[in-house]
This record gives structure tokens, C-alpha cells and sequence, in this order.
């Protein structure tokens, strides 16, 4: 029977671990330590920035003791999303992260630096044979937007992190990648149940969020068999129940039965949750489809211009009851104040000014049930964004003031409207991004859409 | 009159991606759940009208070995977009905590 041992460092790279909690993951023998480093979840601006989203310090300590780990073992370490957006910019700095820690404790490994970002003109030539399909929801598609982005990966499944694997890699960092891929890749090389591999990747990915209390991020590992995987957190004052780990599976899919990869859909339906002790789970009867091509999941972020943002509130009963005109009027008089200011240069659909209303709906917009709701007092947060950074700068400044003493009809001589809680009362934030693609490519095989790259340190 | 958020271990809306919201409501014991799904409080048309969202937008699960309930809906603003105040998702589930069950 095959066992194959997989050992998640944390469930994500830069949040950290206890160092206690990977000691015990590796004095039980993986055959492989992974870790995931990113997602689009905290939003567009790192896949469109390249900017990570946790710090040089963390990310470097919990990549050190994952690399420690695996001198001590010779088995392969795997990283993948690098820089949280996945692309380039973010394999580069992981991989500057790791060449310093080999330099400073005098580790040697061969390094695979596998780059998910993706040529523009392949993708158009792609769109043209109608390889790149919507998935749904998805914005609108053509060569424009591909040629807008800022960036754009491929959501690599596990092939190219195998290919690496076989061609003598030690140290895996891949640019944006399915979480599950960097778990189950190493079980699938070793002939693990392929049903068992992606669901124990599935719930490795996370980290310790599949146990009853999480307490922080932390380490998890699992045994992969023919047909069925045992996990259990490293930590033994953390525990998994045979309903923290089936819960699991729901966190952030749509369809909690469902899980669709690359080369096939994980399929949970049948899957039995078993209690091992009060600490570990077994899980039976997982199934994985593969399917008939490989499909690679484009995300793509483009630049949607400079913002600042101003936060104020609003205490005053008779401005709160006629809050949106006084809103709207405040916006339409001051257009004629930037014509004046840009001499007609930047005119009302080159600068764009969003107020959102805490109190009221500023969490949950058009889902809101309470929206006809107001509280005695009110947060409005301005975003005042512009093509131009210089132009979002002045907008905001002048918008700040002529907001702060914006009349309404029940006083007579000059208010002000507003409560700044800060100075300057605006913050430019610099460029901003969106989402512009949730499509899938159909490529010929899954290695075309992934540069790999051997580095020995 | 119990509500939900009495009834639930956990209550949560969370991003599935940048283009879908999922909510997870789940319980502790097998009797509170079944309780709540034969109460019909939480339904695909009771979810679209709380949350004023088509019907057939809405996608409803039952999921025995968790405990729980999920339904997932298209993001009513693609995340990180101008108009969306929830970067990860995570506090589109209040109205959920609310829902009154009959005793």
C-alpha cells in the first residue's frame, strides 16, 4: 500500500507557524513540505502592483525553517502563488528570499522557479481560435483587455510543478498556482489515490483552518493512501473533528461537492469523515474525474487609475435626512470648480468621485435589506479617482473643503458639514487595480503556459 | 422565537474567487440542523428575497457530513471594484444571524 506524507507548513507563507508545530511535521517523515503563498482574495492591487501582501521579515522566517526542514530530510520543499499575485515580480522576490537564507545558513539545493505570468500575444492568439472561454460570472473579454492588463497568470495545475520535481528540482517556486496542485503533486508522482491526493490537498491548502478552534496559522499534515487520507494539526492542543474537516470543503467554493482543477473536478460526494482519535480524521471515499482537457484559469488585473480617498462623518440630523441630495448636489456643483481649475483639460468623465455610506449600506451595497436605515451618525468614505496622479491629488484636496462647508437649506451662513478625523483630511493611495478576467484557457498540454527555470544554489 | 445565529456554530460569507460570494451556515448537532432545514427559514427563496438577488442566481446545498447549509450567489460587485465594500466577503452574512425560526 502507498503512504505518502504531506506536510503544510501554514496556510499561507509570511503568516507563520509555530516553529514547534513544524518540528513535529518533520520528525514524522514527509515526503514533501508545501506551502501556498497567495491568492486573489485580499483583491486585485498585488497581482496588479506585484507587491506582496505579507512582509520580507515573515515570509523569510517561515520559508527558513521550511528550508532547514528540508536539509534535514532531502525530501522536496514547494511554494507556490509566490508574492501572493503569483506573478513574476513575486516568484523574483521569493526567490531573493531564498537565495539570502542559503547564503546565510549555507543550504545548497537546486532551485525550480516555475513563472505563471503570461505572454499577451500567445493569450490573443488563443482568444482568436476560441480556446479562452468565460467561466460565469465573467467581465467581457477581446485583445483590448488583454492588451490593457498590467498582469495576467495561469492558474498552473501540477503538471509543471512534476516536470520540475523529475528534472532534479529540490525547492519548487511557482508563480500563481492551484493551492490543492502543491499539495498533491508529490502523492500523485507517488502513485497515491488520486480521489485521496486532491481532497487531502484541499484540506492541506488551508493550513489548520479545517480544525474545531483555530487558534493561528499553523502546520497539518496528512497521510495519503489508496483510497482513503488520515490529517491531523501538528500542534497536539489543536484538534480535527470528523465535522471540522468535512466543513472544510466548504470554505470559499461555490459548490462545496465540486472542487474544479486543471485536469479534472474533485468530487466529494461520497466522502466519509471518520474520528481517529480526538485529534485526527480519515477520510474515505473521494473521487477525482479527470477530465478530457486541461483547462488553465486566467486572472488578470488592469490598472483602473490613481485614488485618494477622504474619510469623514456626519452627526448632524438635518444633513443625515436629506443625506443623498446633499451628497449628489455637493458632487454636480463641484463639477463647474475642476472645469475652472483644469480649464475644461480634465472634464466630468475624467475624474470619477464614489462616496459610500457607513451606517446605512457601506458593508453590503445592493445586498443590504436595512438600507432604508440610518443611524444617528453616518462615515462617508470618498474614493476620488483620476487617470493622473497629480490630477486625483488636486481634485481631492479641493473636494475635501468645498464638501466640508457644502450648504443645505435649513441653516443660513456657513457650516461645516463634516468631521475630518484626520489631516490633511485626504490620503492619495497611489495606483489601483481591478479584476478584469475570470476565464479559462484551453491549452494543448499542461506544461505551454509555464516557464520553468533551474537556479542551483 | 430562536434565531439562527443562536441556533448555529458558525455563521460566515467569505469569497469562492473575485466573481462569487458563498455563505456557510453550520451546526453543532444533527437535531439543530434538521431542525432548521424543516423550518424552511432558509430557503433558495427565502435567500433571493433577504438579499433581493434573483432566484435562479442562487445556488443551494444541504451538506449532511458538515452540518451544514451553503448557497452561493454571483459577487453583487466584482471584488476589489469600485462599488464593492468587502474585499474578502466576509460580512455579507448578517442578515442570516437575524432570521427568526418558529419555536
Amino acid at each position: 500500500m502507498t503512504e505518502v506524507r504531506v506536510l503544510s507548513a501554514s496556510g499561507q507563507i509570511g503568516s507563520g507557524f509555530l516553529e514547534s508545530s513544524l518540528e513535529r511535521g518533520i520528525s514524522l517523515k514527509p515526503h514533501v513540505i508545501a506551502c501556498d503563498g497567495g491568492s486573489t482574495d485580499a483583491g486585485p492591487a498585488h497581482l496588479g502592483s506585484g507587491k506582496p501582501h505579507f512582509s520580507h521579515e515573515g515570509t523569510k522566517r517561515d520559508l527558513r525553517l521550511m528550508l532547514r526542514g528540508r536539509a534535514k530530510l532531502d525530501v522536496p520543499v514547494i511554494v507556490g502563488s509566490c508574492g501572493f499575485g503569483g506573478g513574476d515580480a513575486g516568484v523574483a522576490w521569493m526567490r531573493d528570499i531564498a537565495l539570502e537564507i542559503a547564503k546565510e545558513d549555507g543550504l545548497k539545493f537546486k532551485m525550480a522557479l516555475v513563472r505563471s505570468e503570461q505572454d499577451k500575444d500567445y493569450l490573443k492568439r488563443r482568444y482568436r481560435e476560441g480556446r479562452i472561454t468565460p467561466l460565469n460570472p465573467a467581465p467581457p473579454i477581446s485583445e483590448e483587455i488583454i492588451d490593457k492588463s498590467a498582469h495576467i497568470v495561469g492558474m498552473m495545475g501540477h503538471e509543471p510543478i512534476a516536470a520540475a520535481i523529475e528534472n532534479g528540482a529540490q525547492v519548487v517556486l511557482a508563480g500563481r498556482a492551484s493551492d490543492t496542485a502543491l499539495f498533491s503533486t508529490v502523492p500523485l508522482m507517488m502513485g497515491a489515490g488520486p480521489g485521496p491526493a486532491w481532497h487531502a490537498a484541499k484540506i492541506l491548502e488551508c493550513g489548520t483552518a479545517c480544525v474545531v478552534q483555530r487558534k493561528r496559522p499553523d502546520s497539518i499534515m496528512a497521510w495519503i493512501r489508496d483510497d482513503h487520507f488520515d490529517v491531523e494539526p501538528m500542534d497536539m492542543d489543536v484538534h480535527c473533528s470528523a465535522q471540522s474537516v468535512a466543513s472544510h470543503t466548504l470554505y470559499e467554493n461555490a459548490d462545496p461537492f465540486l472542487i474544479t482543477e486543471p485536469d479534472g473536478t474533485l468530487d466529494s460526494h461520497g466522502s466519509r469523515y471518520e474520528a481517529l482519535n480526538d485529534r485526527a480524521v480519515r477520510v474515505y471515499g473521494s473521487q477525482f474525474r479527470k477530465a478530457e482537457r486541461t483547462t488553465i484559469k486566467l486572472e488578470g488585473a488592469e490598472m483602473a487609475g490613481y485614488q485618494a480617498i477622504i474619510i469623514g462623518g456626519v452627526r448632524e440630523p438635518f444633513i443625515i435626512r436629506q443625506l443623498d441630495s446633499w451628497l449628489d448636489a455637493m458632487r454636480d456643483k463641484f463639477a463647474a470648480r475642476v472645469q475652472e481649475m483644469f480649464a475644461g483639460r480634465i472634464g466630468p468623465n475624467d475624474y470619477d468621485i464614489h462616496v459610500r455610506v457607513y451606517g446605512r449600506n457601506g458593508v453590503m451595497g445592493k445586498l443590504e435589506p436595512h438600507a432604508d436605515q440610518l443611524g444617528h451618525e453616518v462615515a462617508l468614505l470618498f474614493t476620488i479617482t483620476t487617470a493622473e496622479e497629480a490630477a486625483t491629488d488636486a481634485i481631492a484636496k479641493t473636494f475635501a473643503h468645498f464638501a466640508l462647508h457644502y450648504p443645505i437649506p435649513e441653516w443660513r451662513g456657513l457650516i461645516s458639514g463634516i468631521a475630518f478625523p484626520m489631516a490633511p483630511a485626504h490620503v492619495n493611495r497611489g495606483p489601483v487595480y481591478r479584476f478584469n478576467l475570470n476565464h479559462i484557457v484551453t491549452p494543448e498540454d499542461p506544461l505551454e503556459m509555464f516557464r520553468t527555470e533551474f537556479v542551483e544554489v | 422565537m430562536a434565531k439562527l445565529g443562536d441556533l448555529a456554530r458558525l455563521i460566515r460569507s467569505k469569497n469562492a474567487g473575485a466573481f462569487m460570494l458563498t455563505f456557510d451556515v453550520m451546526f453543532d448537532d444533527d437535531a439543530t440542523y434538521q431542525r432548521v432545514l424543516k423550518s424552511k427559514v432558509l430557503t433558495k427563496e427565502k435567500f433571493a428575497q433577504i438579499y433581493q438577488v434573483p432566484e435562479e442566481e442562487v445556488l443551494f446545498f444541504e451538506h449532511e457530513a458538515a452540518k451544514a447549509i451553503k448557497i452561493s450567489i454571483p459577487r453583487p460587485y466584482v471584488q476589489g471594484a469600485r462599488d464593492d465594500g468587502d474585499a474578502y466577503g466576509g460580512q455579507q452574512h448578517a442578515p442570516l444571524v437575524e432570521l427568526e425560526l418558529p419555536d
